[in-house]
């Protein structure tokens, strides 16, 4: 939330030229083991606890899922999918899959965003939302390609999980790792990470998920939210985009357009001024025309 | 008395609707472009920091787009493009170089002014139905995100050809003497009107 960290800044939203970035820190990442996770909602409790943030109580509509969405209060929800098994179209399988920001190494969010310092990503990757500088214009909401980031009604302010990177920043883990019964949530560095999760997806192939993988997909960069999934061929099982990249089109408008479209519009002024110092005005010679009547 | 016989060539009313216009305008572009580009973004202290824009740029365009309605309205009949227009279209370099004394007679406006008419029509068109689209926080969350994604790009493809248009039709009325004072005092000289827009001379003054 606020910048008030011992984090570098390797992006800034609204900012064309580099952050500082001589120094190089660890890069950090948040594993999810599907596999592991037992649907209790800890992360969820821990979440609310640590941000001191309270959705209002929703109401139950048969699902598990509570509440129905994140929302600017709820950064991280618990979602429970019930599919025909992939391995056994006679089995039913239930999916859980912990939702909240994928903090991509290309956050298409920050892209998008407008505002200078509204969205920052931190050196060890961390996407966050710095939300005194937000203006509420919901760009980073076309920019996400994973649909994260909620405007409140209440401040207009865009909101999303921020890895706890305060707590990060002091060398402690989110606090929906912490918490979490069964360990499915662990925190470490990218690298350590992506070998623990290949580990695990290996585990589950030799237990009969043979298309067990790593969700860290490469068109964002790769995320520093991953996740172990059982079926890695079939993201969208669970809701979760097959190849995400940031939409074509936010990359052309907030990416060649902008240079491009500002150049030709300080062109035009300035090709006008020379059109008038070299070809020079029309004028209308009063006598002439009244001669010629 | 002497100096130039005068005819009329705006009301009062099509003087200060184009005014309004154009500060509503000049108003959505700044503010606009403050939320375009970086480089752009000091704009937004004119209009009391990056909130306050990202509030008034809709109001401001949709108030843009009303008055110019009006305009358009007025003016619709005028703009049609005829033959005569595109035999002036292909003489357009001679025009550029003050060389239009035997260039195809006009009416109340040449091809160059007709085409840049439909462009605002088009544009303005397209900004405000795309601009309905990304208005936060009352009717963007109403479109799927996909549709906004197509929305900004056109809406900020659509406010850069009409700055474009715009920066042209204001050096227009700087490179053609006698013309601001159309929209300012609502008449131009005769001498004037005889030789940028014969056609309407003739029309006006029977001569």
């Amino acid at each position: 939330m606020a910048s008030l960290q011992s984090l570098d800044i390797k992006a800034r939203s609204g900012q064309t030229t580099p952050a500082p970035g001589v120094r190089d820190t660890v890069q950090v990442a948040k594993l999810i083991d599907e596999s592991k996770c037992i649907g209790c909602k800890a992360c969820q409790v821990a979440c609310m606890n640590w941000n001191d943030l309270r959705d209002a109580v929703g109401e139950n509509v048969g699902v598990y899922d509570n509440p129905q969405d994140l929302s600017p209060s709820t950064w991280t929800l618990m979602r429970f999918f019930e599919v025909e098994s992939p391995n056994n179209p006679k089995n039913l399988e239930w999916l859980i899959r912990k939702d909240g920001c994928m903090h991509c190494e290309d956050p298409g969010c920050l892209k998008a965003c407008p505002s200078p310092g509204a969205i920052v990503k931190y050196s060890n990757g961390i996407v966050d939302f710095v939300s005194e500088n937000c203006i509420g214009c919901g760009y980073c909401v076309t920019g996400c390609p994973f649909d994260v980031p909620r405007i409140s009604k209440k401040d207009n302010k865009a909101y999303k999980c921020t890895l706890c990177s305060d707590r990060v920043s002091v060398g402690l883990e989110p606090a929906c790792v912490k918490t979490c019964p069964t360990g499915a949530i662990s925190f470490g560095t990218k690298d350590d990470m992506v070998t623990y999760g290949e580990k695990r997806a290996g585990e589950l192939k030799d237990r009969g998920f043979k298309q067990a993988g790593l969700y860290n997909p490469q068109g964002v960069g790769g995320t520093h939210v991953m996740y172990v999934l059982k079926h890695a061929d079939r993201p969208e099982l669970e809701n979760l985009p097959k190849e995400p990249s940031v939409s074509p089109m936010v990359s052309l408008w907030k990416g060649i357009a902008k240079p491009i479209a500002s150049a030709f519009i300080g062109l035009a002024v300035f090709g006008g001024f020379i059109h008038y110092v070299t070809v020079g005005p029309k004028e209308v010679d009063e006598e002439k025309e009244k001669e010629e009547a | 008395m002497s100096g130039p016989n005068l005819i009329q060539r705006y009301t009062s009313a099509e003087r200060a609707n184009h005014w309004l216009v154009a500060t509503c305008f000049i108003l959505a572009a700044l503010s606009g472009l403050a939320m375009f580009h970086p480089s752009f973004f000091v704009f937004a202290q004119l209009f009391g920091g990056g909130p306050w824009t990202r509030i008034l740029h809709p109001f401001i365009g949709v108030a843009m787009f009303l008055f110019f309605i009006i305009s358009a309205s007025w003016f619709w009949s005028q703009n049609r493009i005829t033959d005569a227009d595109r035999r002036w279209m292909q003489r357009i370099r001679d025009f550029m170089f003050n060389r239009e004394r035997d260039m195809p007679e006009t009416g109340k406006y040449n091809a160059a002014q007709k085409y840049l008419f439909w462009v605002m029509v088009t544009t303005l068109i397209l900004l405000f139905i795309t601009g309905i689209a990304m208005w936060r926080p009352y009717f963007a969350e109403l479109f799927p995100v996909w549709l906004t994604r197509i929305a900004v790009v056109i809406h900020a493809l659509s406010a850069f050809v009409l700055i474009m248009g715009i920066i042209a039709h204001v050096y227009a009325a700087i490179w053609v003497k006698g013309s601001i004072r159309a929209m300012t005092r609502g008449t131009v000289s005769e001498a004037w009107a005889k030789h940028h827009h014969r056609g309407w001379y003739r029309e006006v003054t029977g001569k």
